[in-house]
């Protein structure tokens, strides 16, 4: 317990006291720090072109999560109905890019999306001869990219409550009358929501705070909010409204956090209670 | 009376798994408004034979037929069948209540019937206190009146249950089994359940089926299988038996040892073949009179008290295992026994039962 608190401390609680503390102050004339107390970074959040940043972020982040959840829930459904002894071998198989670096991993987008890309030279041995389609550099390709790099995730999310899915409720399903389609949207999916949960708030979480995917696939000019932080830090100099942004963009994944711990306890919580009324 | 119509024709059904051969060949009827019980050892293929009859899997040979038309090949949401899962195979998420109405719901019938069939089940399966509980906040009597009151409200033509006791103490299990005859008797449905536990299926079945190894053995009412087993393995199967092994003769067995046990030799047992002799605990007579048919004397080994009788272990020169002998409490007090004691045993002829080895 004690070296955890000591590592969380250090790692942790003491940078983004630090990055907190850095909000409150102005910036130097020539880019340094000026340590005199103001709320202004804060109000610059909410700045339409901020804020525009903040809600365009959260928009691709969310249709990321949703793609993502599709495919990999549907990726795991397909992997736990297989024969058991399969199952491991198409886990590994399905969690094997992850292994890989994350940049290479993104690098491979670009060959693939680029102008004279794989995609194209595909399309032109179909005997395509238009001009070549604009994937790399656009908002698709930075949602791609985050699909890709997170599926593994709701894959593993998914899998898990599906593989522990005792199997005589879907036939017990069916025996009572229900389509497979039903018996999919009655019993399965809502015994697997908890996995579906976790998945979707990791890829939101990771993606929403993400600068290297937009960075590479979104070309210069692309901005989410990771690289406006980035930015502020690294390019503009500006420390301090860069750390409101941060503190902005870890509120909302903390929110995101709370409220799926909230759901899920929620959840466990009443049955823990009404288990108790029934004993008492 | 009429003669009982058969609901159910099972047809030279057999079902492989690859290499395995689960159901080797069954033919089977089972009549209108029957308690029927397949009953076998671990593995001898009853519950694919259940499935097979519930639709969740195929038979690799043979028909089923319900009221004269073949469903092996409907899918089990367009049967009039239903199952009662070995495990409840209750859904979670759902209260009680939600559990029993799901099936009517996929009916399509309309709000008020489903609510008025559900709260009829609820009352009869003693459920209405625990409609709005979760699955996992009953007991496992509660929830196996839950999944068969879930099974019940559907009023299948067809219920079968597949070891629905096998979770419940002794005490619960006692209980009920009568409480599934009586609500069988009462809703009128013939139900077809599986046990590998012989005294359940004699004290409920109307008929019962013995399979071992994907094949069937015997099929008739309890009664008449307890007393006229087809073979030594249900004889063995059902209820408790002793056997003296030795060869066959005209009018009986003679046993190892050379004394003769009197009994009908069946046809097809040639003199001189490898045969057993077998009779019941219960047709054994301590002390017989002189002119009882098979006599032999042995050694008390244990005994124990069971309330209404006394089962002895006698050693006996007639087999290597010792006599199984049960008398009366009251037979037992007019001539109390103790252990090490030299007694006299004697059965009749007609108590005798007699197969090849
Ligand atoms: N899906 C399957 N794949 C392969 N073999 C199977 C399958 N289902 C059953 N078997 C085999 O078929 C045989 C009969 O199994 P079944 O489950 O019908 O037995 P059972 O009589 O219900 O036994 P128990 O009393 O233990 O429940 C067994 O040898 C079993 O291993
Ligand atoms: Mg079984």
């Amino acid at each position: 317990m004690a070296p955890a608190l000591v590592w969380l401390t250090a790692l942790m609680v003491v940078p983004c006291a630090l990055v907190l503390a850095l909000a409150f102050f102005r910036r130097g004339i020539y880019g340094g720090i000026d340590y005199t107390f103001t709320l202004e970074n804060f109000g610059l959040v909410f700045d339409p072109l901020y804020a525009g940043i903040f809600l365009k972020s959260a928009r691709i982040a969310g249709t990321a999560t949703l793609i993502a959840v599709v495919i990999g829930y549907a990726a795991a459904y397909a992997i736990s109905a297989a024969p058991r002894r399969w199952q491991p071998v198409f886990l590994f198989f399905a969690v094997l890019p992850f292994w890989s670096n994350y940049l290479i991993r993104t690098y491979a987008w670009i060959v693939l999306l680029n102008r004279e890309g794989l995609i194209t030279q595909l399309l032109r041995w179909l005997g395509y001869t238009g001009e070549p389609p604009s994937m790399l550099y656009t908002e698709g390709a930075v949602i791609a990219g985050l699909v890709y790099n997170y599926l593994p995730f709701v894959i593993l999310a998914c899998y898990a409550p599906l593989s522990r899915l005792n199997p005589e409720l879907a036939e017990a399903s069916r025996d009572l009358g229900a389509s497979a389609a039903t018996t999919f949207r009655r019993v399965i999916l809502p015994l697997t929501v908890p996995g579906i949960a976790a998945g979707a708030v990791f890829v939101f979480v990771l993606s929403i705070g993400n600068f290297v995917t937009p960075a590479l696939l979104g070309g210069g000019r692309f901005q989410m909010i990771g690289n406006l932080v980035y930015d502020q830090f690294l390019t503009a100099n500006d420390w301090p409204f860069g750390a409101a942004l941060a503190m902005a963009l870890i509120a909302i994944m903390l929110l995101v956090l709370m409220v799926q711990a909230l759901a899920a306890d929620r959840a466990s919580g009443r049955a823990a209670q009404t288990k108790g009324d029934a004993d008492g | 009376m009429s003669e009982p119509r058969t609901l159910l024709a099972i047809d030279h059904v057999s079902k492989n798994f690859g290499r395995v051969t689960a159901v080797d060949g069954i033919s089977l009827d089972i009549r209108e408004n029957e308690f029927f019980a397949l009953l076998g050892p671990s593995g001898c293929g009853k519950t694919t034979l259940l499935r097979m009859l519930a639709g969740f899997e195929m038979p690799s040979d043979g028909r089923i037929l319900l009221d004269g038309k073949d469903i092996a090949r409907t899918p089990p949401n367009k049967r009039p069948v239903n199952l009662m899962f070995q495990s409840y195979a209750l859904f979670p998420h759902m209260s009680v209540r939600a559990n029993v109405s799901y099936g009517l719901e996929m009916e399509r019938l309309p709000a008020k019937e489903i609510r008025s069939r559900v709260d009829a089940i609820l009352a009869t399966t003693e459920l209405v206190p625990f409609a709005d509980r979760k699955p996992e906040q009953l007991s496992g009597g509660q929830k196996q009146r839950v999944a068969l009151a879930r099974a019940l409200v559907k009023r299948p033509r067809l219920l079968l249950l597949d070891e629905p006791l096998g979770a419940l103490d002794k005490k619960l299990r006692g209980a009920m089994q009568l409480e599934l005859k009586r609500l069988q008797h009462e809703v009128g449905i013939t139900f077809v359940i599986v046990t590998h536990d012989q005294e359940e299926s004699l004290v409920m079945a109307d008929r019962m089926a013995v399979l071992k190894d994907g094949r069937l053995l015997q099929c008739d009412t309890p009664h008449a299988i307890y007393e006229h087993p087809a073979d030594r393995f249900v004889a063995d199967f059902i209820g408790v038996m002793n056997f003296i092994p030795g060869k066959a003769s005209a009018d009986g067995v003679v046993a190892a040892n050379g004394a003769r046990i009197a009994g009908k030799v069946p046809a097809a047992l040639t003199p001189g073949a490898s045969a057993v002799a077998s009779v019941r605990p219960e047709r054994i007579r301590l002390f017989p009179s002189a002119e009882t048919a098979n006599r032999t004397t042995g050694t008390v080994e244990a005994l124990a008290y069971h309330g209404l009788d006394l089962q002895l272990h006698v050693r006996t020169p007639l087999s290597p295992k010792p006599f199984l002998v049960r008398v009366t409490a009251d037979a037992a007090d007019r001539r109390p026994v103790a252990s090490g004691d030299q007694v006299e045993l004697g059965w009749d002829a007609a108590d005798v039962r007699i197969f090849a080895e």
